[in-house]
């Protein structure tokens, strides 16, 4: 048999070079969002300005910038990492774009890894971006306890991300839309963020991941000190709950 | 590997049920490597159901799949990069420009084909900038071809590969399914255009409400029906009353005998023995034998549930 344009030689790439390749396209139709992401990117802007520079708000104390910009940081985590992973995975299986990705060589894990990946790089942008905002503007921060800030971050990120997988797993996109809107406006209103969170002792860590968050920025990036223990446990039970109910749940349809 | 003796598809008395409904009813199937087989049906007939399940996206609530040998679900990382898998619809980020979508599929296989070459033959050239949303309805089904073939797979999947294209496009996909044969590449596509399995299949598997209701080549299904119409120019006016006791036949018009129903060698000679009989003078006889619409129709109509077709 003469070998004709479409004889068979099948074979998957590297799964290094598939894995590059998705997470170039999740940032490239992330980057065409331009609008979707700058609207991201706003709140925690305003947030930034409003509750940072005025007197709109009681705060526990008089370094405003210090309280505000680290809180916003964590915001900006959780409307990259939950919000706006939750909406965009819920509208790619409802257009069949994860079934069709499911029918190729691209694996589950695979898939995960570059969404992770994906949101990891919005993260680094647009913390850095608000941080200058934020320097610009007059805040000063400690640079001593950085590592465990960063830390703290990822598990957040990681939590927020098995949820809003999960999320999108199980309930219709528009429903997922609505719920990840809503549980981001509750988190930004209780989550400690412009005013200081309801004070629920250690289980507000647990209940409240955002306030956690906040909170371990403010130790770290403020006063330079280190992440309470209790912290550290609540952001690693979410993200270790979130990311293996997900993991159980995803699907490709 | 590349061709080897497993089938290319080997179904098992497949069970699919959508709570209280049952869409594929125990289906057995089998598609030979390098042949294309037409699954043939109504919408609602279960021909989706079943490629879903030879695409591993679902679990059969009874029997069993094997794709080239591996079952599609536990094995699917392992048969992913030899299946070529076209959707029925959409499956493509609606921001993403068709040729960005390609490259992207390419880029996941080892010896992909050439992107230029695909854009080209599927008449994409001039929509490659374009996002996937902005594309008719024809551009969407061809890019979702090309997407399927990229990565060379040894098995393709095509839903309604056809549908929604014009009349060129779809002549333009025909000649590539049949190249795709012609280069060892085996074949499961699904169609409720007749014309289409008649001119692309060697094998066509009829569904109707969730079962096989005949199995063959359009050639064995065509000649198991036979001969459908039968007209005969004969003296006008013959007293049919012995032919009638054996076969539909109305004199249409003086001299202009049809005999309906689907006629077999043994009956068009009953036919023509008759008219010798009632020493007639014969001046023409015609036939029109039966094609896979009329096995089609017949066998999926609601009402008519015994044909005599059986392979």
């Amino acid at each position: 048999m003469s070998a004709g344009t479409f004889a068979p030689a099948p074979g998957r790439a590297s799964m290094r070079t598939i894995i590059g390749k998705q997470i170039r396209m999740e940032l490239l139709l992330t980057a065409r969002r331009g609008e979707a992401v700058v609207l991201a990117m706003g709140v925690p802007l305003l947030v930034l300005l409003g509750a940072g520079l005025t007197h709109a708000t009681n705060l526990p104390t008089d370094d405003r910038l210090g309280f505000v910009v680290p809180g916003v940081l964590a915001l900006t985590v959780m409307s990259t990492a939950f919000t706006g992973q939750a909406i965009t995975t819920g509208y790619e299986r409802s257009y069949g774009v994860l079934k069709r990705l499911g029918a190729s060589p691209l694996t589950r894990p695979g898939l995960l890894l570059a969404k992770t990946a994906a949101v990891l790089v919005q993260i680094v942008l647009q913390v850095l971006f608000l941080g200058l905002v934020g320097f610009l503007v007059g805040w000063r921060p400690q640079f001593g306890e950085l590592l465990p800030a960063a830390g703290v971050t990822v598990l957040a990120a990681a939590g927020y991300s098995g949820l809003a997988l999960l999320l999108a797993s199980v309930l219709k996109p528009e429903t997922t839309t609505g719920a990840a809107t809503l549980i981001y406006v509750l988190m930004l209103s209780a989550g400690g963020i412009m005013f200081a969170a309801p004070d629920l002792g250690t289980a507000g860590w647990f209940l409240l991941p955002l306030a956690a968050h906040a909170q371990a920025m403010r130790d770290t990036l403020m006063n330079g000190a280190s992440v309470p223990l209790p912290i550290w446990l609540a952001l690693a039970t979410w993200a270790v709950v979130w990311l293996t109910a997900a993991a159980r749940k995803f699907r490709w349809e | 590997m590349v061709g080897g003796d497993v089938a290319a598809v080997e179904v098992r008395d497949v069970v699919v049920r959508y709570g209280d409904t049952t869409a594929v009813k125990g289906v057995s199937l089998s598609a030979q490597r390098g042949r294309v087989l037409a699954l043939l049906g109504h919408n609602g007939a279960g021909k989706t159901s079943l490629l879903q399940v030879c695409e591993g996206f679902r679990r059969p609530d009874a029997g069993t799949a094997r794709i080239l040998g591996l079952d599609p679900v536990a094995e699917h990382d392992a048969l992913m990069p030899r299946l070529g898998i076209m959707l029925q619809s959409g499956g493509v980020y609606p921001w993403a420009a068709a040729g960005e979508i390609l490259r992207l599929f390419a880029s996941f296989a080892a010896n992909p084909l050439s992107v230029d070459m695909l854009l080209d033959r599927l008449g994409l050239r001039k929509v490659e900038k374009t996002r996937f949303r902005r594309l008719s309805g024809g551009e969407q089904q061809r890019l979702s071809l090309a997407v399927a073939l990229v990565g060379r797979p040894e098995l393709v999947f095509l839903d309604e590969p056809t549908a929604g294209m014009d009349t060129e496009a779809r002549h333009t996909t025909w000649q590539l399914i049949e190249e795709l044969r012609a280069d060892g590449v085996s074949v499961l596509l699904t169609t409720h255009l007749l014309d289409e399995a008649e001119r692309l299949a060697d094998d066509v598997v009829i569904m109707r409400s969730g079962e096989v209701a005949a199995t063959g080549t359009p050639a064995e299904l065509t000649a198991a029906a036979g001969i459908d119409l039968l007209e005969v120019r004969a003296d006008p006016g013959l007293d049919l009353v012995g032919l009638r006791a054996r076969h539909e036949v109305t004199e249409k018009s003086p001299g202009e005998y049809s005999i309906t129903g689907a006629l077999d060698t043994r009956a068009l000679a009953d036919v023509l023995a008759w008219f010798a009989t009632a020493d007639a003078h014969v001046t023409a006889v015609s036939s029109r034998r039966r094609t896979l619409e009329d096995v089609y129709l017949s066998l999926t109509s609601q009402h008519s549930n015994t044909v005599g077709v059986a392979i």
